[in-house]
């Protein structure tokens, strides 16, 4: 076309970014790639190759990890591990920053690389992927600098197996690498097959930067390669990918006491209220859904827009659409590049053929190119009963619904197995600032979309996995407080035959729903006490009694949603009614474990209800200094439903030390109580009864942990089970426990219950979920 | 006085368009523009990363840039002479050899505009070029004389022969939220115009939030506004990308609620040939590209000619230009 002609037509053109310098590195590197193991490249084996997804050009050929190869990888990080961690906070951060530094002198090098490997647009690679690895390095060199003052005796894990996807290469390796590198840990890490190549860069960087060899190592291969690394010798398991294959990782790794972080799944709602600047919340939608091709766990998929303007909205949405540019990735004027790997974009396909029919549905009137590109989609006037609201399409594919207030928003939004991240769109503060804590997300954008920062936590809740990315709640990830080196052992109940005849018969119950209740089965067991004479029956719970607790718990939220004050306030009139029955509590106590301690326990839990007490109001969040003019609050919230396994040894102690924190971080529990010495419970519930503990907040069993256990963890309505009693339960509660993914801490070492290692910020880490709000702002 | 017959008609948008007659205030629709400044921001300030263009076709982009310059001199040392050198310039924007080279020989800019005074200067510098005479007026750039001599000062320029009025608006209005005041305000200055087209001023600089940018916007359009321009030139702040979103928002809205098109001129501080090219695809992307023309988009700008013919000349010869090789106005 002439310039005279152009000036007519006014297109674009292209305006393509060269490939000619990262092809060059690629054919500098042999165009054929090992494995980066203890410093060094491998020889190149067997492999497979690695395709740019816009043209079905071969990039290169990488090498397929043999068990061998992981082998040799996790020794040498399991060798240089305690030396790297030995170095200090301080000298760890100067490579850090070396990193960080190198990142952004080989800026460009890495983000066509992404773009050439991936697919996703060079704006994003450019303007969003590259330099977000960059802070994240940055920030962790400062994390790294202060940890060892302000994180005084924290350990690091250890060794850390870490599994990315192939959505954001290079950012997910940042954000695995990073903070376990701060922590002091070494890594084995398996980029996706897909998209190997930014981190076979890194590896190269690492080299740049003097990295002691082994500190990293990066193997690659399909997911056969993850397993291997997840079944290795490694201390913390750090995944990013889809929630199946997470749920897959939490039963491979159950009762192997390895921390996890699982970044999985999400389908994030987008909710629209009539006071939104509309056209912003379609812009947003354009950085939310079609913000590399959609194929982002935390994309704002399912767009929820207020009734009464939701023909307006749709309308705009839809020109808008129409205007969006697909095409080469490297055209730096392409809104949408191509989805990554043929097989995805038949995933896609398959998916949206088999539901469109539900909705109606609007494809982009954008000129589409040939090969793996798939066009920007709404699917409108969908139910939540439709699959395609419900399951993750991971692609340019909005779903959309409809809702009449804030609540229904509300529920709609949180009507999905999903917690990941959500946006709110108001220009009312009062709007927006109501329904973002009530939407189950671990992230929240308040008039925007995806936006991300290092210093801010990312991680989801529910289905979407646990653990967060980010800031000082992130490298907590890769820390782990010094345990017990004694394991933990059970204390056996006391057997016996002799009975003697009691003044007046008692009978002990379950506490369900803030009522004494007999046990399902109708079955109880006889307590002895240590001389072997009978104390009373406890009554045995089974699975129904179980199911009754969880519901009664779950009915229960008022409870999260009263004030911390409120909260404390009932805790301390816990503690006073129980300080009011001391002496004849210690007395039980020591009749029940044949100890002499029974006082001291009972000063003990009456302490311990004190400091949770004063907690109730003061486990703040932060507000995180992302580079945005406006708030990335990170809120402390309630997990929810705390399933506990109380500990043997301290009938009252034990269940005071698991239910103080919950309740003072606003959750509600289903305590089962010791189960040698169960009859605590029946003390310990009248004392409840007296002190305005509403109804179904705690809740409380007796019976077989071994029984319950498995039951409590399958349960789909519980977001968290703690076992503090048996060790052999780690295994079964964590795999039983990957159904609905839910938080699990078990504990295979012992504890000292009577000293400060019962209590305080471990405690109330895992009774809370991290929910990081940004508010944006701007008169 | 003369009546200058009306030389310049291509660029003018009555030509082209029906032209916006306005419509009953309509307070509703006033008062539910809703802007949020940080989504707008943000877009604003990803959009230069999100649209490049390269090559022939950025020289054309540039040439189009140069179609929609009201070339402007609003100083008080204005003079017959120094405007006639504008005017001249007006006519032959680029360097001829520069423009054969691009086979855009004719390319001339939008408009000149000028104070009142200056108008008949330029009509006669102008004269059988077609490029439109625009004048500043309403009491340019406060807009806090009397009411009868701004709605006079418009019938006076338009009877020296200025086929297009820039009128500022009264931001007191704004500020207090006394918006029919403001719609009967631009509806005298409109009526006041008579064929000569309108542009309305708003001085977005002094209005304090995107929010009052929006609701002036569409209170001028339904008072008959023929374009919206962000600014006199001479506040604080003058035309930003922010500003221009918010505007051409409420540009397509307005066309969306009535079928009328009306145009959009930034004005002030756009000196950068790049940045001329960001606000062409914000046009583009946000009212498409039938608003990519002199008849429904201007820059109001004194010197950004002159970097886009440096680049011009760039891109015809390779190599990288003067300032001094490229003729002054």
């Amino acid at each position: 076309m002439t310039i005279k002609e152009i000036f007519e037509t006014m297109d674009y053109g292209t305006a393509p970014e060269s490939s000619a310098d990262a092809l060059a590195w690629i054919v500098e590197q042999g165009s054929r790639f090992g494995h980066f193991i203890d410093g060094a490249m491998t020889t190149p084996g067997e492999g497979f190759e690695s395709r740019n997804p816009a043209t079905d050009e071969v990039l290169a050929t990488l090498t397929q990890a043999t068990q061998d190869d992981v082998d040799a990888a996790v020794t040498a990080a399991r060798s240089v591990q305690p030396g790297w961690a030995a170095l200090g906070g301080k000298a760890r951060a100067r490579y850090l920053y070396a990193l960080a530094r190198l990142v952004q002198k080989h800026a460009r090098l890495l983000a066509v690389l992404e773009t050439l490997d991936n697919g996703k647009p060079i704006r994003e690679s450019r303007d969003i992927d590259v330099p977000l690895v960059a802070r994240h390095f940055y920030h962790h060199a400062g994390l790294a600098q202060l940890m060892d003052s302000e994180l005084p005796g924290m350990e690091p894990q250890g060794v850390c197996g870490q599994i990315i996807p192939w959505n954001f290469p290079l950012l997910m390796l940042a954000w695995k690498v990073a903070p376990a590198l701060a922590a002091g840990n070494t890594v084995v890490l398996k980029p996706a097959e897909w998209t190997s190549l930014t981190a076979l860069c890194f590896a190269d960087l690492c080299r740049q930067a003097g990295l002691p060899r082994g500190v990293v190592n990066i193997v690659t291969g399909d997911g056969a390669v993850g397993e291997m690394i997840v079944n290795a010798d490694v201390d913390k398991v750090a995944f990013t990918g889809s929630t199946e294959v997470g749920r897959k990782i939490r039963a491979a790794t159950a009762g192997r006491d390895i921390a996890q972080t699982l970044e999985l799944g999400g389908k994030s709602p987008y909710i629209v209220f009539e006071d939104a600047d509309l056209d912003s919340a379609v812009e947003g939608l354009v950085d939310a859904i079609w913000f590399n091709g959609g194929q982002v766990c935390c994309a704002g998929s399912r767009l929820l827009v207020q009734e009464g303007v939701a023909e307006e909205f749709h309308a705009r949405l839809k020109r808008r659409m129409d205007n969006l540019r697909v095409g080469d990735p490297l055209d730096k004027s392409v809104d949408v590049g191509a989805i990554v790997d043929p097989e995805q974009l038949a995933r896609i396909r398959s998916l949206v053929d088999r539901h469109a029919g539900e909705g109606e549905v609007h494809r982009a009137a954008c000129a589409m190119p040939d090969g793996c590109f798939y066009p920007p989609t709404l699917i409108s006037g969908l139910s939540p009963a439709s699959a395609l609201m419900q399951d993750e399409i991971f692609g340019p594919v909005l779903v959309s619904s409809t809702f009449r207030t804030p609540d229904e928003a509300v529920q709609l939004a949180n009507n999905t197995r999903y917690g990941l991240a959500a946006s709110v769109w108001s220009e009312n503060l009062n709007t927006a600032l109501d329904v973002a804590p009530k939407l189950a997300a671990g992230v929240v954008w308040v008039n925007g979309s995806n936006m991300f920062d290092a210093a801010a936590p990312f991680g989801g809740v529910r289905e979407s996995g646990f653990g967060r990315e980010g800031g000082w709640e992130g490298l907590g990830a890769y820390l782990k407080a010094p345990s017990g080196a004694a394991p933990l052992v059970r204390t056996a109940a006391f057997v016996g035959e002799t009975a003697e005849p009691q003044d007046v018969d008692r009978t002990a119950k379950l506490y369900i729903g803030g009522k004494q209740a007999r046990p399902d089965g109708g079955y109880a067991r006889n307590v002895y006490d240590a001389e072997g004479a009978l104390i009373g029956q406890a009554p045995l719970s089974n699975r129904k009694d179980l199911r009754n607790a969880v519901e009664a718990a779950r009915g229960a939220k008022a409870w999260s949603g009263a004030s911390a004050h409120n909260r404390a306030q009932v805790i301390y009139y816990i503690a006073e009614n129980l300080q009011a029955r001391a002496d004849e509590i210690a007395a039980r106590i020591d009749r029940l474990t044949g100890g002499s301690d029974g006082a001291d326990e009972v000063v003990a839990s009456v302490d311990r209800l004190f400091t949770y007490g004063a907690w109730a109001d003061k486990f703040d969040g932060r507000v995180a200094q992302a580079p945005v003019r406006g708030l990335a609050v990170a809120l402390r919230e309630p997990c929810g439903v705390i399933g506990a396994l109380c500990p043997d040894a301290h009938p009252l102690l034990g269940l005071v030390s698991a239910m103080g924190p919950a309740l003072a971080m606003g959750n509600r529990v289903v305590l089962v109580a010791s189960e040698p010495f169960p009859l605590m419970a029946a003390e310990f519930m009248q004392v409840l009864e007296t002190s305005d503990v509403p109804a179904g907040v705690v809740n409380l069993l007796t019976g077989s942990h071994a029984e319950l256990a498995p039951v409590m963890a399958k349960h789909l309505d519980v977001d968290a089970v703690w076992s503090f009693s048996d060790p052999e339960l780690a295994e079964v509660v964590e795999r039983e426990g990957a159904g609905n993914l839910k938080r699990t801490w078990v504990e295979t070492t012992a504890r000292d219950w009577m000293g400060p290692a019962g209590e305080g910020q471990l405690f109330l880490e895992a009774a809370t979920e991290v929910k990081t709000v940004w508010v944006p702002y701007g008169a | 006085m003369q009546t200058a017959e009306r030389q310049g008609t291509h660029q003018l948008p009555q030509v082209h368009e029906p032209r916006n007659p306005g419509m009953a205030l309509d307070m509703d629709r006033v008062l539910s523009q809703r802007v949020n400044r940080s989504a707008v921001e943000r877009r604003a300030a990803t959009l230069p990363g999100r649209r490049s263009v390269k090559k022939a076709h950025q020289a054309a982009w540039l040439a189009r840039a140069i179609s929609c310059i009201d070339l402007t001199t609003l100083a008080g040392d204005d003079t017959p002479g120094r405007v006639a050198r504008l005017c001249a310039k007006a006519r032959q924007p680029v360097r001829a050899d520069l423009l054969d080279a691009i086979g855009l020989p004719d390319l001339t800019v939008g408009a000149v505009c000028v104070y009142h005074d200056m108008i008949a200067p330029a009509v006669k510098a102008l004269d059988g070029s077609g490029i439109p005479v625009a004048a500043v007026s309403t009491g340019f750039p406060a807009g806090l004389s009397p009411f009868h001599l701004r709605v006079a000062e418009i019938g006076e320029s338009v009877s020296a022969g200025a086929s297009e009025i820039d009128i500022v608006i009264s931001r007191r209005h704004v500020l207090t939220g006394d918006w029919q005041a403001l719609y009967d305000e631009m509806r005298a200055f409109r009526a006041a115009c008579g064929e000569a087209h309108v542009k309305a001023i708003l001085a977005t600089g002094e209005l304090g939030t995107l929010t009052n940018v929006a609701r002036a916007s569409m209170v001028c359009m339904m008072a008959g506004a023929d374009f919206i321009k962000t600014s006199t030139g001479k506040e604080g702040v003058n035309a930003t990308l922010p500003v221009s979103l918010v505007m051409m928002r409420a540009i397509r809205e307005y066309y969306d609620l009535t079928g009328y098109r009306v145009g959009y001129k930034p004005a002030g501080g756009i000196s950068k040939a790049k940045d001329s090219l960001v606000y062409l695809s914000m046009v583009k992307e946000e009212l498409g590209d039938r608003w990519l023309r002199p008849h429904l988009f201007r820059f109001g700008a004194s010197s950004l000619l002159g970097d886009i013919e440096r680049q011009l000349e760039h891109h015809v010869t390779g190599a990288y230009s003067a300032g001094w090789r490229h003729a002054m106005a």
